[in-house]
């Protein structure tokens, strides 16, 4: 066991467990985040995705000892309730999903790729979404909010 | 209000009182007003045969609807949201029959101090069994009828005179609207007190035309908490003093505990108890972390399984498996003969795997087992049903357990929800405590029933005029286990690992003759008659018939996925449909409406047909190539059950010959539920059943060595990912407000395989008749055209 610092969604915590401890089970566990989920375990399906220095990570397989100190946001950071962030206004509008369990991986990859890639091709979105599952297959409502989402972003 | 909500949805949201800012608030505020622990509600056992001991009593009005001093309502249901979009409809559903905008009903679903026992939320019953004349439908009718009886006691006033709104009953179309001698509201009518009374099968429900909440496009309540992660699932349930348990389940199939060195992991941190019971291993730990580094380490020297069928010949085995136990849903006894006096007679044989459910998040469970008493947070399909094979299980007083739903990953069917909740009151049980355990992926690929293989034979005879005048049907399946149901905990892997049974495989052959027509399961196909007991119980025209399945002992636990046997069946039967009309050169939607005798049926071929712009003609297509990307298009449907539910789903299709991928380009589907609860939750349901159905029908199939499953997570289990080429998707949706309500969350799924296959081979003129069609059985059916 360690302490370890880790800036969540800008607030800083402090955690004592062992260093090897996957950044998912701080998140939810010791922090009680509802957000970042555990789908595999093993990187594979998106559940857990969290943003790290804008990159979309996958926190199930990511010792929390990696990312002390850094910028960790997960999808209750990107925005709430009251103020959305555009791709999760886009989510509720389009019913984008059936479970819902899904949708944090979805929304996080989303959002990291299209910072980065505002003007991105539909092509390119598919491309960016090719390692994230859902298993009731709400395909069609959630492509069309990311790409709505894009055009609002874009702006 | 956002200007991103369709204007039909922005609509009905205003209609409903609702602000969008209330709307978010409120949302947020349903998911954590179910407070944990509340007080149990003390609920008297009428002794009906309904339900379990213990349920509310379902033809009490009082079991299903309750309103506060303050006129405010309660829904109880025992059908709950599996993200099928079940929940919001229902709170359409109680806030219509009473008359009240959607923001006076609070919902309560799926808990046994409250809900009364609808058995498991499944098989597309939601809809036909709470929206039609029992239930909650019924229930809030009944309830509707008494407030009215009791308004026009209290003013004097005949009931045909008066006019429910906003939870206020007035005088119809009087002027002095604020006179108090004229109106009174529901809470000064019943507020706070019982109603005593009976579900009144004839009191009126409200026909779909005088509809202002059910039936509109309400969005989902849940969006904005899912969205933002404030949404509470299974997996978020927190208790004080809560510990983490993971399971150690056998490494192979039939594998026994022989011993477990509990000094193994001793000094491991935060580890608290191994628990051993039978073969059943766990760890719980302080933290899950922990919990997952003890079962890991933790040594235990199992037996070796018991072996299994070779998976390269598994349907050969199968075919020839003994004993059977055989069912006979229709036999004209004339089929052998009719197939002797056919002009033509066309044979195939059809092969489907052992599918997953596959939920997308391991299943999970938080259960808090003290001394005598449990209370247990589950995902379940079946809360009164895990309330009693917990207690079983426990060893406890059912009356002692309290089974509350909370929302998992989406489960399809039996998924390991059920055994994740025993393996967590067996944990809590062991320690004193709570308990949460969520499986590892491998476990919940393994922990789950599969969804059924099968082998079927077809046989259809043709007259010289290419009508068909006898089909045989004869299939193979093997099964183990099933729901656990009220009493049979051994029907999934965790009750058998401590010790109870599955239900016994009692060998029957010769099937008995059918004395009535069920095709529940779809094994008649849609284009004959279903002639039981002197009555033609089908949806088609053919009067030679026979349809035969042989059940055998299955090596994996098996259990209901999504449209179970229904979706095989299909796939079978309307695949060899389109075989019959290329045989006779038809064009494939007039040749099924050639055989069809069922309106709403054909009702549903025709209108996807014209949807699609239908390119009628026989298939194959005339001058495609054979290299290169050829196109095609196929239709198929189904009579979901015979009578719960019509859709057809035209599908086109890019063959890539060179590399054996199938590309679907688009989609066309129509359906017909009946009255139409929530047709944005329809239509979601329509597009994620045909594209999960395309998913198995591509690449999902479990596999399997001489001793265990080898499908353990996604690199060796195929979903298509979200960024594969989506199709384009049309839903038209058939609004059939005079007739039952119906499921419609399994009708899609059903089709598309054989859309697909018929497509292909519409484009190819090859035949897949094997689920998944995956690159190889592409090309090796193109080899194979000659």
């Amino acid at each position: 066991m360690s302490a370890i610092n880790l800036k969540v969604n800008g607030r800083v915590h402090t955690v004592d467990v062992d260093p090897a401890t996957p950044l998912l089970y701080v998140l939810s566990d010791d922090l009680e985040l509802r957000g970042p989920k555990f789908g595999c375990g093993l990187g594979q399906c998106g559940a857990c995705t969290v943003i790290v220095k804008g990159q979309a990570i996958r926190s199930c397989v990511t010792p929390v000892n990696t990312v002390a100190g850094a910028d960790i946001t997960t999808l209750e950071g990107i925005g709430t309730l009251e103020k959305l962030h555009p791709i999760q206004k886009a989510f509720i509008d389009e019913g984008a999903a059936q479970c819902g369990f899904c949708v944090n991986g979805v929304i996080m990859t989303a959002k990291a790729f299209l910072d980065k890639n505002p003007k991105a091709s539909d092509a390119q979105i598919q491309e960016a979404m090719s390692g994230v599952l859902c298993r009731c297959f709400a395909h069609v409502r959630m492509m069309r909010a990311i790409k709505k989402a894009g055009q609002e972003m874009a702006r | 209000m956002t200007k991103r909500m369709t204007p039909d949805a922005i609509a009905a949201l205003k209609r409903e009182g609702f602000s969008r800012r209330n709307f978010l608030k409120s949302s947020g505020a349903l998911i954590v007003g179910f407070s944990v622990g509340g007080a149990m509600k003390t609920v008297q056992a009428q002794g009906l045969s309904a339900g379990m001991a213990g349920a509310p009593p379902p033809n009490q009005v009082d079991s299903w609807i309750a309103i506060a001093a303050d006129g405010n309502i309660t829904g109880y249901t025992g059908k709950e949201e599996l993200g099928q979009g079940i929940s919001l409809a229902q709170w359409q559903l109680v806030a219509e029959e009473l008359s009240v905008p959607m923001n006076r009903v609070k919902m309560i679903y799926c808990d046994t101090a409250f809900t009364p026992d609808q058995g498991v939320t499944s098989g597309s019953q939601s809809h036909p069994a709470n929206f039609n004349h029992t239930n909650l439908a019924q229930a809030g009718a009944t309830a509707r009828q008494a407030l009215l009886q009791m308004a026009s006691q209290r003013l004097g006033v005949p009931v045909e005179q008066l006019v429910a709104k906003d939870g206020v009953i007035s005088v119809k179309g009087d002027p002095s609207k604020n006179n108090p001698s004229k109106k009174v509201t529901y809470g000064e009518l019943v507020g706070g007190k019982k109603f005593n009374l009976t579900v009144d099968g004839k009191a009126k429900r409200k026909h779909p035309s005088e509809w202002t909440v059910l039936g509109k496009p309400i969005p989902r309540p849940d969006m904005p908490a899912l969205a933002t992660g404030q949404f509470e699932f299974v997996h978020n349930v927190r208790l004080p003093g809560m510990l983490h348990g993971r399971v150690v389940r056998p490494p192979a199939i039939g594998a026994t505990v022989v011993s477990v060195d509990e000094g193994s992991v001793k000094d491991m941190p935060g580890v608290v108890k191994v628990v051993v019971k039978k073969n059943f291993v766990g760890v719980v730990a302080q933290k899950p972390w922990q919990a997952l580094q003890a079962a890991e380490k933790l040594k235990v020297t199992w037996t070796p399984g018991v072996g299994l069928p070779s998976h390269a010949d598994f349907f050969e085995t199968l075919r020839n498996q003994k004993p059977t136990r055989d069912v006979m849903l229709v036999d004209s006894k004339d089929v052998d003969q009719k197939l002797a006096e056919a002009a033509t007679v066309v044979k195939a044989t059809y092969y489907h795997p052992y599918q997953k459910h596959a939920s997308m998040g391991s299943s999970c469970a938080v259960a808090d087992v003290q001394g005598d008493k449990a209370t247990i947070y589950s995902p379940t399909q079946g809360v009164w049903h895990q309330h009693n094979t917990s207690a079983m299980i426990l060893g406890l007083k059912p009356e002692n357990v309290r089974v509350i739903f909370r929302r998992g990953s989406g489960c399809y069917g039996l998924n390991a929800a059920d055994a994740v909740t025993y393996d967590a009151a067996i944990l809590s049980q062991a320690v004193g405590k709570p308990v949460r355990v969520q499986l590892t992926r491998k476990d919940e690929m393994t922990s789950e029933n599969y969804g059924n293989a099968y082998v079927l034979d077809q046989r259809a005879g043709l007259d010289a005029q290419g009508n068909i005048i006898a089909w045989d049907h004869e299939a193979w399946s093997p099964t183990l286990g099933n729901r656990p149901g009220p009493g049979t905990p051994g029907n999934i892997i965790t009750g058998t690992l401590v010790g109870f049974e599955p239900d016994a495989f009692n060998p029957r052959s010769p099937a008995p003759a059918p004395t009535a027509f069920n095709n529940n399961s779809n094994g008649v196909p849609s284009y004959v008659a279903g002639r039981v007991g002197g009555v033609n119980g089908g949806t088609g025209t053919v009067k030679s018939e026979r349809s035969l399945l042989h059940n055998t002992k299955s090596a994996f636990f098996t259990g209901p996925l999504r449209s179970p046997a229904r979706l095989q069946n299909t796939f079978t039967h309307e695949s060899f449909m389109d075989e019959l009309a290329a045989r006779v050169k038809a064009d494939p939607v007039a040749y099924r409406l050639r055989h069809l005798s069922d309106e709403r049926l054909s009702g549903v071929v025709k209108v996807a047909a014209k949807a699609a712009n239908w390119d009628a003609r026989p298939s194959p297509k005339p001058g495609n190539s054979r290299t290169g990307i050829a196109t095609g298009r196929g239709i198929s449907c189904v009579a979901y059950e015979r009578d719960n539910g019509f859709a057809a789903l035209v599908a086109e299709v890019e063959v890539h010959q060179d590399s054996g991928k199938i590309v679907v380009k688009r989609m066309v589907i129509s359906n017909d539920c009946g009255p139409i609860s929530n047709p944005d939750g329809l239509r979601n349901q329509l597009e994620g059943g045909a594209l999960q159905g395309m998913s198995r029908a591509l690449g999902e199939e479990v596999t399997w060595d001489d001793q265990k499953v080898t499908s353990i997570d996604w690199k060796t289990f195929h979903s298509l990912p979200l960024g594969f080429e989506v199709p384009k998707i049309e839903t038209v949706l058939l609004n059939m407000p005079d007739e039952e309500a119906t499921g419609a969350g399994e009708t899609s799924i059903t089709i598309i395989a054989a859309a697909i296959g018929n497509a292909i081979f519409d484009a190819t003129g090859a035949r897949l008749r094997q689920i998944p069609f995956t690159p190889e059985r592409v090309k090796a059916a193109l080899a194979a055209r000659g």
